[in-house]
């Protein structure tokens, strides 16, 4: 935060930590209108797909974004990264194109596509001028419906993904990131990694790959979201085209996920890499389900917890008072299931244990005394005041639209948030944070140099 | 997008652009300043990044923390970036609350504390930042490159300063390089969004036109001579990867060559993003993504030519091949080059690359923050007719154009080559 521009390579992550902060994805509106049932088209074509619409003439231009219900979560162990590793090569080649023939149609017109492997599900997300809509569903449908998985670019993108778990092992945030989830989800799927390891990677073969996508992939459970310059109804139409004949009678439902065990004791685990100059610490545990009642006390508390402001109570005291860190703020995912809650700090290695103690102490004080009226409510017009910035963009609608189905919350939601947001109470924080975040029981994981193990 | 604008001169030299955009109930407002880490000298690196963090420690109207909580509870946002040739300021807001963003605006020009605690305290936040940029290869790769290829110019150091100076800037000198610069006859300042102008015309004298204008020091500008031959550093680190970042000394934002240059790095690395908080395409067309990674030499490939004011650099990154040596590499690249040199484009790839740019114009005109952005950014090292202008000269350039921009800039005698090496030690579980 407060750095640089993202014009020189290599200095991009300081983008990304605004993002991570912020919260602020882009977004347009219809001037002082949030998305709501009269100006959001939902439709569930006959085959399963539910396309969500919503239009904004405002620039030429359209996203398309969306997500099938398949993931890691149907990996084996030991091939632990075949759904990421078909996701990423459902462009490297189909029925009709090429690689090259591919990414040639698309970055001709200046238009974008990628896929991305989760751990519940595979996004999709694209964009283009509108007049090239029809090219960009026509490539999306291809790439889901009709991948070849050419031997040599299978082969190309394993040294790619071997590549990037290469440059992960070097990196401090995200090596300390795995340990912490091998702490906080031992024996649970959480725990594993939805890249794999190398070796893993190393044993998927081009006919695991063929099979995951004949076997896994099909329209139950798509989602896609059409936004940007053009009708609702045409958008509906054009999907169908693409996609309305897609049929995969094999395709299983979502496997359940087991019950989280919760961890016997505060654990520490310290990954040592050479070379490094800064530590990464991870501190958290499971926090709740986005669909569970306490998401949004959840979610307010975690904003006075280390968002709000800068980067609230946790950024207050690491970074403000003590001037231990750059970037030190809490995090809550949600998602489908019990996604993590933790606080996580870049560090000077010879500040470690300070900096661990300060953030138990905050976390500590969290769990046992309410916040004050005052950051509630703070929170609270932050919540509410932040949605029109975050729907500026069409990604930001799109986005939007996307997790209204996903997590079944109504097209009404955005109408009903400000009187959701505002009926949580400061008790509700304190009873939601406590059952969550018991310092008796939180994992703690740091990645950096030698001087971490001190 | 429609680009009319409005443009303002204040009394005391406060340049101002001013652009309704009534498509979201949103206001962005920006401020910039001419003063980068081309205007540090050894001894002072990274002063204007630092003075940047020190301009979120308060004033005495409003002290520190206040505003972070002020923003945030508004539903606003806002950041700052400083860059070799700027520092900016940035908030975007609900309209209605716009007037706080001009406010703190206003307010910081001239009041900041400096308080000796508050620097004392970030000097190790930014010890910290520095030292997660320093577990990046590509940081380290970085910083010894452009050291490199400026021997003689300011440009020659990393934004956030050396760490020698980081450990010695004193309150004093901070101070001074805030009062020096900040300053409105030093300053733009561009608001797009939800807003009258006539309305917020008057709300911007009310604020800034009382501030005085003061007596600004000239930019130094200590040109770097021409390149002789070609420049090689290496970096040894951690890891298991080898990194190549090609730098060649590329032209300046107003230079006549720069949009074919543009064009040419559109060819070979992909289309650079205009925009700052939008994202852009993908580049497995582009010509080196074509010949590196195709050709099993690297994992990935990508490049970039910024707009500065004074010729900077065109930084080609390559992240090689675990099976593939950097000499491989350079040796194919050189190829591509030459290639570029022997034979003009198809006059279809540079009208490609002209679509690419209107794409990502389209993608970018969806964001007020970002069409206020453009406004001020241009005006750092051009002006913002540069910025409503780039598309057509985008679409004026030749195939022969780029032909001769190739051969003009891409030499090894006016590059600087440098290789992170990795050196195995492995690390483990403690």
């Amino acid at each position: 935060m407060r750095a640089y521009p993202l014009f020189t390579p290599g200095h991009t992550a300081h983008t990304d930590l605004v993002r991570r902060i912020s919260h602020h994805q882009g977004a347009t509106a219809t001037p002082n209108s949030l998305p709501g049932p009269d100006d959001i088209t939902r439709t569930q074509l006959p085959n399963g797909i539910i396309v969500l619409a919503r239009s904004n003439f405002n620039s030429p231009s359209v996203v398309v974004t969306g997500y099938l219900p398949v993931g890691s979560l149907f990996d084996s162990d030991e091939k632990l990264g075949l759904a990421g590793f078909v996701a990423s090569a459902l462009m490297r080649g189909t029925d009709r194109y090429d690689f090259q023939g591919l990414y040639d149609s698309l970055e001709s017109v200046g238009a974008s596509l990628g896929f991305n492997g989760g751990t519940h599900s595979t996004g999709f997300s694209g964009n283009a001028l509108v007049e090239d809509l029809d090219l960009l569903l026509g490539i999306l449908a291809e790439s889901l419906r009709r991948p070849t998985f050419p031997e040599n670019q299978v082969e190309r993108l394993r040294t790619q993904l071997l590549t990037a778990l290469a440059i992960r092992a070097q990196d401090t945030g995200e090596m300390a990131s795995l340990a912490f989830d091998q702490i906080v989800y031992a024996g649970h799927p959480y725990g594993r990694p939805e890249d794999g390891y190398p070796e893993t990677i190393q044993a998927i073969n081009r006919s695991d790959l063929v099979e995951f996508q004949r076997v896994f992939y099909g329209p139950k459970g798509m989602t896609i979201s059409v936004v940007g310059a053009i009708e609702p109804e045409a958008a509906v139409e054009k999907v169908a085209q693409a996609l309305g004949d897609w049929e995969n009678p094999r395709q299983p439902p979502n496997p359940d996920l087991p019950v989280l065990k919760q961890m016997a004791e505060t654990t520490t685990q310290k990954v040592i890499i050479q070379g490094k100059f800064q530590a990464d610490i991870v501190i958290g545990a499971a926090g709740p389900e986005r669909c569970s009642p306490d998401y949004l006390a959840a979610s307010l508390g975690n904003s006075v917890l280390g968002q709000f402001g800068m980067m609230g109570r946790i950024g207050e005291v690491v970074r403000e008072q003590a001037g231990l860190a750059y970037y030190a703020y809490s995090s809550l995912a949600g998602g489908l299931g019990p996604g993590p809650w933790y606080i996580s700090a870049g560090v000077d290695p010879a500040n470690l244990a300070p900096s661990i103690e300060m953030i138990s102490k905050e976390v500590a004080r969290f769990v046992e005394q309410p916040v004050t009226h005052q950051e509630l409510a703070d929170s609270q017009a932050n919540f509410i005041g932040r949605l029109p910035l975050s729907l500026e963009s069409n990604g930001g609608v799109a986005l939007a639209l996307l997790n209204l189905e996903r997590y079944d919350l109504g097209l009404d939601y955005y109408r009903r948030y400000p009187d959701l947001v505002r009926a949580i109470t400061v008790n509700e924080i304190l009873e939601t944070a406590s059952r969550y975040l018991d310092p008796q029981h939180l994992g703690i994981a740091v990645a950096g140099p030698p001087e971490i193990a001190a | 997008m429609g680009n009319s604008i409005t443009k303002l001169e204040l009394s005391n030299g406060l340049l101002v652009f001013l652009k309704e955009i009534h498509t979201a109930p949103l206001v962005s407002n920006w401020i910039w300043y001419r003063v980068g880490s081309r205007d540090e000298l050894p001894g002072f690196t990274g002063i204007s990044h630092w003075t940047e963090h020190m301009q979120f420690k308060g004033t005495s109207q409003f002290p520190p923390g206040v505003l972070d909580k002020a923003i945030s509870r508004d539903g606003g946002y806002w950041n700052a970036f400083t860059f070799l040739d700027w520092t900016t300021y940035f908030e975007t807001m609900p309209a209605d609350k716009i007037d706080l963003g001009l406010h703190l605006e206003a307010d910081r020009m001239t009041n900041s504390l400096y308080d000796p605690e508050g620097i004392n305290s970030e000097r190790t936040v930014i010890i910290s930042e520095r030292q997660g940029n320093e577990n990046e290869p590509l940081f380290q790769l970085g910083e010894e490159v452009q050291a490199a290829a400026f021997r003689v110019h300011s440009y020659h150091h990393e934004i956030i300063g050396d760490l020698a100076d980081l450990k010695t800037l004193q309150r004093d000198d901070l101070y001074q390089h805030y009062r020096t610069y900040y300053v409105p006859n030093n300053a733009v300042l561009a608001v797009a969004g939800d807003f009258q102008t006539e309305v917020i015309s008057a709300r911007i004298r009310e604020f800034f036109e009382a501030i005085p204008s003061a007596r600004m020091p000239g930019r130094r500008v200590r040109s770097e001579p021409a390149q002789t031959g070609e420049r090689r550093v290496m970096v040894e680190g951690s890891g298991e990867t080898t990194y190549i970042q090609a730098a060649y000394h590329a032209p300046a934002a107003t230079h006549p060559d720069f949009f074919p240059y543009i064009v040419m790095d559109s060819l070979l690395t992909g289309p650079s993003n205009l925009n700052m908080f939008v994202r852009g395409i993908s580049n497995k067309t582009s010509r080196l993504y074509r010949s590196l990674v195709e050709g099993e030499l690297a994992v990935s490939v990508s490049g970039g030519v910024p707009a500065t004011i004074d010729p900077y650099l065109h930084s080609i990154a390559i992240t090689v091949h675990p099976q593939s040596t950097s000499e491989q590499v350079v040796s194919a690249l050189d190829q591509e080059i030459l290639r570029l040199h022997d034979t003009p484009p198809k006059s279809e790839e540079v009208a490609r690359a002209v679509k690419q740019v209107r794409a990502l114009f389209a993608y970018g005109s969806e964001s007020i923050t970002n069409q206020a952005f453009w406004m001020g950014y241009s005006e750092m090292f051009a002006t913002y007719n540069w910025f409503t202008g780039y598309l057509e000269k985008l679409e004026k350039v030749t195939p022969h154009d780029v032909q001769r921009v190739a051969q003009t800039y891409l030499r090894p005698q006016n590059r600087v080559l440098g290789i992170y090496l990795p050196v195995s030690e492995r690390g483990g579980s403690a």
